[in-house]
């Protein structure tokens, strides 16, 4: 009798983990990894330390909100690093105007990168991947023909406040990034265009027959996404104080793409996770400041990320058949 | 000697019994029509026939033996070939290799002879109607080109029997033509053909003998020519023409007022679509309960989704309260006042991921905010109304609707349906595969929003919810309105024998 009721219970905490796990698995794993760190990391709990780590994670967190968006919907787009690459090569041209000016028109750039995956994927019907894979690949040519395939030193004392400045003991890009963090899980939680997009992504067929601007909302969601990763590309820029149109974002949208999943939003659409968003791309940049702490090759650490992306994959795949 | 026998088949699924004690027998040279409205059984016997399922009991006879196909290949190496509805072939690849495809003929090296399978699959297509040039893109053909392309490799497979599931379904007239003058050679050749369709006119032009199905259940089977359309149609279903309760067996009222009359609040006219409807009209004025009839595949729920903006037409006008609609789209359908309630509610109705509270507020999100900011307080409020008027059972309306069951999930999509305030309700089959008491509930909720003023436009498989719902009953046949009940019209019988009636222009019926 007692093991029955032993086994009754193990599978109700089994059940109870299920479903627990794809959504909260991600903090555990943080939090986990930071113990491992302060004990076994020698300076992890140094300010700097921490600095580097959260300097370095916020263009992945920015360009990972507007992924979360499009996955949100059921789709993916692939061009959020040319993005970055295209906003990034704009800035050198247009700072003779101002730096408002050179930012508006790398924003313009990725409004206009949105706007022709959000058209190709609503009103033309391609499939997201393919959609967008055009511009992943068009968008990162055309920044090296605007920058004329060079690298451009780009001195400005107000974008250099941007890309290494700080305000109240913070960066000002983890400032920015962390802003652009509550707007979107506003926008996400409270706005019609959030509650449509999600119900877009639950149900397609449903939400059209249901009168929901389909498409309008659609393109809207990819144009936010690029313009999410222009913004992580100017600051890229301010960063490093310099643009480099074939180096900014390279592979980047396998990083957003990761933080998204890991942070426990569904491919299958219908649910954005914004916070487990942030956690993902935190997870992912403790997991490679580790390896690298403690001296393991690159490759291992890509091996690594591998295996924590299976396990994202896979949690959620035990989810939904549940 | 029988070609292909089936004896007393069954199939069992968790929770359905598919196929129960089912006979029948095919002769060579037989053209044999399957017939049965939706979850009679038709395609889970094919699927035995063909191997995809095996049976959980009685045998299956192939020339007098006993056999049992493990797979669909097994079917097919004994010769029985199927052709569905949807073409089974590679868009992307030439007709004669499709034709070909797994027995391209070869060339002294093995290599592919590529001329002599361009010269034999024009040889062969000819007789079919196909004479494009056979090194096209399949998928660049129409698709009644494409089909007849499956029809003539499903019996160059030396086949001896030949299912067609529905064959004219995306056929011009002239193309049904071509396939029935196939359909004859194939019967001089003393191949048994099983032929599915819904199409009645079809059924006595083409096939020899009838087998129907109703409910997983053997109903009846024998020649053809014997059975006459009206007996054939309440077999199918299950509605005796003779004895029909008078007492009702729904929820409706049995004496309903005549709408309140006054201008139509919905006129549809002339609806025109490619291959489904040909001219479809139809009014409905506020208060009045219309009844679309007619079997399967009849256009009804295309009917439903071409008013609703949600199927596209080649032609034909949509009016609201007198306002004619301009765009054809579901966003104008909606804001002028019509809602729709979709056949398959998880494909196309709710939303299963979101709670009770997103899937009714789904559609109303701009009344239900101020400057893109949605107010909780104001969806609460309405989430709440329809919740209590509706009588949803939820744990609470943050529950998701994917865990509800179906009576709720329908009751919710409803709630959104009409928390848009419609002028207009389409309803496609609203009672399919909810528990009885919602089914009462939803009935009765029919007729309340009739009377207060509603047009509703009802399409449901269940001749008595049609009869006893509706005020008067458009029937459809083949994508045309064959017919309209009005009044004392409104029977069984009535609907039964307009259902059957001959087309007119089928002059030269057997």
């Amino acid at each position: 009798m007692s093991s029955e009721a032993l086994t009754a219970r193990a599978g109700i905490d089994m059940a109870r983990v299920r479903a627990w796990l794809p959504a909260y698995g991600v903090y555990v794993a943080i939090v986990l990894l930071v113990l491992y760190n302060i004990f076994f990391t020698p300076y992890f709990l140094t300010w700097s330390n921490l600095r580097i780590q959260l300097i370095q994670v916020a263009p992945i967190v920015i360009v990972a909100l507007g992924m979360a968006l499009v996955i949100g919907t059921e789709g993916i787009d692939l061009s959020v690093g040319s993005v970055m690459a295209l906003a990034a090569s704009l800035i050198p041209l247009y700072l003779g105007y101002g730096v408002v000016g050179a930012i508006l028109v790398s924003l313009l750039a990725g409004l206009g990168v949105g706007l022709v995956n959000g058209t190709l994927v609503a009103r033309v019907g391609l499939q997201p991947i393919v959609a967008t894979l055009a511009l992943f690949v068009g968008g990162r040519g055309l920044a090296l023909v605007i920058s004329g395939g060079q690298l451009k030193d780009v001195r400005n004392d107000n974008l250099i406040f941007l890309g290494s400045g700080d305000l109240f003991g913070l960066p000002v890009l983890v400032w920015i990034a962390a802003v652009l963090v509550l707007i979107v899980a506003f926008v996400v939680r409270r706005t019609v265009f959030g509650r449509r997009l999600l119900a877009i992504g639950g149900n397609r067929a449903s939400a059209e027959l249901a009168g929901l601007p389909v498409q309008r909302v659609l393109i809207a969601v990819y144009v936010t996404c690029s313009v999410l990763a222009s913004i992580a590309g100017l600051l890229a820029v301010a960063r490093i104080q310099s643009s480099d149109a074939s180096a900014v974002g390279l592979l980047i949208e396998l990083s957003a793409i990761t933080a998204v999943v890991v942070g426990g939003t569904p491919l299958t659409g219908g649910r954005v996770r914004v916070l487990g968003t942030v956690a993902g791309a935190l997870l992912m940049q403790l997991v490679v400041a580790t390896m690298i702490k403690h001296n393991l090759q690159p490759s291992t650490t890509e091996m690594v990320q591998a295996v924590i992306i299976l396990i994202a994959v896979y949690v959620a795949r035990e989810r939904k058949t549940r | 000697m029988a070609l292909l026998e089936v004896v007393n088949v069954s199939k069992v699924f968790p929770g359905v019994r598919a196929l129960d004690d089912v006979s029948f027998t095919l002769q060579p040279g037989e053209v044999h029509a399957l017939v049965g409205e939706n979850g009679a059984g038709k395609s889970t016997l094919i699927k035995v026939l063909t191997g995809v399922y095996q049976p959980d009991g009685g045998e299956l006879r192939y020339c007098d033996e006993p056999v049992s196909f493990a797979t669909p290949m097994d079917a097919q190496r004994s010769g029985i070939s199927t052709i569905y509805q949807e073409v089974n072939l590679v868009p992307l690849m030439s007709v004669a290799h499709n034709l070909f495809l797994g027995r391209e003929p070869r060339n002294r090296f093995g290599l592919l002879d590529e001329n002599r399978m361009n010269r034999e699959a024009a040889e062969i297509l000819g007789p079919y109607g196909v004479t494009t040039d056979v090194r096209r893109q399949l998928g660049t053909l129409a698709l009644g080109a494409q089909q007849m392309v499956a029809l003539a490799r499903a019996v160059m497979i030396d086949a001896r029997v030949v299912i067609m599931d529905e064959p004219t379904s995306s056929l011009e007239p002239r193309e049904v033509e071509t396939l029935f003058g196939v359909i004859r050679d194939l019967h001089a050749r003393g191949i048994g053909i099983i032929y599915v369709s819904h199409r009645l006119d079809e059924l006595y032009q083409i096939c020899d003998a009838v087998t129907i199905l109703r409910d997983g259940r053997l109903v009846h089977t024998g020649q053809l020519a014997e059975l006459e359309r009206l007996r054939l149609v309440s077999l199918m279903l299950g509605r005796d023409a003779s004895q029909v309760r008078k007492e009702g067996a729904t929820a409706f009222e049995a004496d309903q007022h005549e709408g309140t009359g006054g201008a139509p609040v919905l006129r549809a006219t002339n609806l025109r679509s490619r291959h489904k409807l040909h001219d479809i009209s139809f009014d409905v004025k506020p208060g009045e309960v219309v009844g679309l009839g007619g079997l399967l595949g009849a256009g009804r729920s295309e009917t439903i989704k071409a008013v609703g903006g949600a199927y596209p037409l080649d032609g034909g006008e949509i009016e609201v309260d007198g306002r004619h609609l301009k765009r054809h789209s579901t966003v104008q359908a909606v804001k002028a006042g019509i809602a729709i309630q979709p056949e398959d509610r998880k494909a196309e109705g709710i939303v299963a991921g979101l709670s009770v509270r997103e899937n009714i507020a789904l559609a109303v999100l701009p009344r239900m905010a101020r400057m893109g900011l949605v107010s909780d307080a104001k969806i609460d409020e309405i989430v709440d109304v329809y919740m209590k008027r509706l009588r949803i059972k939820a744990s609470s309306p943050h529950q998701a609707v994917g865990d509800l069951s179906g009576g709720n999930q329908q009751k919710v999509l409803l709630a959104r349906l009409l928390a848009t305030q419609p002028k207009v309700l389409l309803l496609d089959e609203p009672t399919r595969g909810i528990d009885v008491g919602a089914k009462v509930e939803v009935q009765t909720l029919i007729d309340e929003l009739a009377a207060e003023g509603l047009g509703v436009v009802l399409v449901s498989s269940d001749a008595e919810e049609l009869i006893e719902g509706a005020h008067r009953v458009v029937v459809l046949r083949d994508g045309v309105v064959v017919g309209m009940l009005t009044g004392a019209e409104v029977t069984t019988e009535d609907l039964l024998a307009t259902i059957a009636a001959a087309a007119p222009e089928d002059k030269d019926e057997q």
